[in-house]
């Protein structure tokens, strides 16, 4: 229910392509609201033609992620009161991606990274052997239990200056994803792996920044991920497994 | 219609300044690598240039000079390690506080310089 009194936030949200604008709306301030909430506010009642993308509206699905204010978020659980400032919030898609339009960016460029990355699960038995028993002790599990929450958002990238200025660059989430594979026993992948993290797209041009780590939304330090396969990748070169 | 802003609200952290003063002082310690290799050259031209550059040197300005280079040196040397460090050994946490940490020393050193001029 709208009347005279309620609070407004000024919203001002991407409009277009690579080239646009910044369109201004005025959205009614709720009780724990989120930013996606507000996306959603403009589209069913200001403008039904603004894009965007969203699924579980949760944390799970890693669909949501938005630039707001300035910094990448996961928009619906990201509520208005944390970052909103002055009474506006600034909001427009993921940096370091195409925008398909509006607030939505193109992800194909941050999931074919990941391929590039050998992000895949090389398995090393076939469904006839028995499975494999892992102790959840156990330091490799330990290591790949550290990077497997990622919901695959794109925020990390998107806080990158080494994705910025180096567009072959894999990326954290990416180098990420290696680093859980490299920790995995059941995999059979690690030498082409360890060969794609030290190319030139690899690991090593990461410059421990660390913003990856301050605004995963989900907790995940990729930098330690890199830093381990910069380690990795340096013994694997020494012991002439990989050139 | 214009081209969509750089957004870069995330820089601007105490780890991505740690970076960025890293990168600084590299820069400027190589701009000042090749000055010093001139002043080394002028020995070559004889005994009188190379001590009257030297004596320059002495003047109190350019001794004061020197701690913005001692600072320059062990921030870098400094922060190259804490870098080393993430590379090459297990992954710490509190990487914050390393960084901050290698600001203070360098400063520290820095401070004892000028101590020692005084």
């Amino acid at each position: 229910m709208s009347s005279a009194a309620e609070t407004m936030i000024d919203v001002r949200v991407w409009r277009g392509g690579e080239e646009g604008e910044y369109q201004s709306f005025s959205v009614p301030r709720r009780d724990s609201q989120t930013v996606l909430d507000v996306v959603t506010w403009i589209q069913r009642n200001a403008d039904p033609t603004l894009a965007y993308r969203f699924a579980c509206r949760v944390g799970v699905c890693g669909s949501c992620a938005m630039t707001v204010n300035g910094r990448p978020r996961w928009t619906c659980r990201t509520h208005v009161s944390k970052v909103v400032e002055d009474g506006r919030l600034e909001i427009g898609p993921l940096a370091n991606l195409p925008v398909i339009r509006d607030l939505a960016a193109d992800m194909s460029p941050f999931f074919d990274k990941w391929q590039k990355a050998e992000g895949t699960f090389v398995p090393s038995r076939t469904r006839h052997e028995p499975l494999e028993t892992i102790s959840p002790e156990s330091a490799e599990r330990q290591a790949a239990d550290a990077a497997i929450e990622c919901i695959n958002c794109g925020v990390c990238y998107a806080a990158c200056d080494t994705v910025r200025w180096s567009p072959e660059y894999f990326g954290p989430a990416a180098l990420n994803r290696s680093w859980s594979l490299v920790n995995d026993v059941r995999d059979a992948g690690n030498l082409k792996r360890l060969a794609a993290a030290a190319s030139n797209g690899g690991c090593h041009n990461c410059h421990s920044h660390q913003s990856c780590e301050q605004l995963c939304p989900k907790g995940l330090n990729p930098t330690a991920s890199i830093a381990g396969l910069k380690r990795r990748t340096m013994q694997a070169y020494i012991r002439g497994e990989i050139s | 219609m214009s081209a969509r802003p750089h957004t870069t609200g995330y820089r601007g952290d105490r780890l991505w300044l740690a970076a960025m003063v890293h990168r600084v002082s590299g820069v400027l310690l190589a701009a000042f690598l090749p000055l010093h290799f001139l002043v080394l050259g002028l020995a070559i031209r004889g005994e009188a240039e190379l001590d009257g550059f030297l004596q320059w040197t002495k003047s109190p300005l350019v001794k004061f000079a020197e701690i913005g280079l001692v600072l320059l040196l062990a921030i870098h040397l400094l922060g190259g390690i804490r870098v080393l460090v993430i590379e090459n050994m297990p992954w710490r946490d509190g990487q914050k506080r390393m960084a901050t940490l290698a600001a203070v020393a360098a400063v520290g050193i820095a401070g004892v310089f000028l101590v020692a001029l005084l």
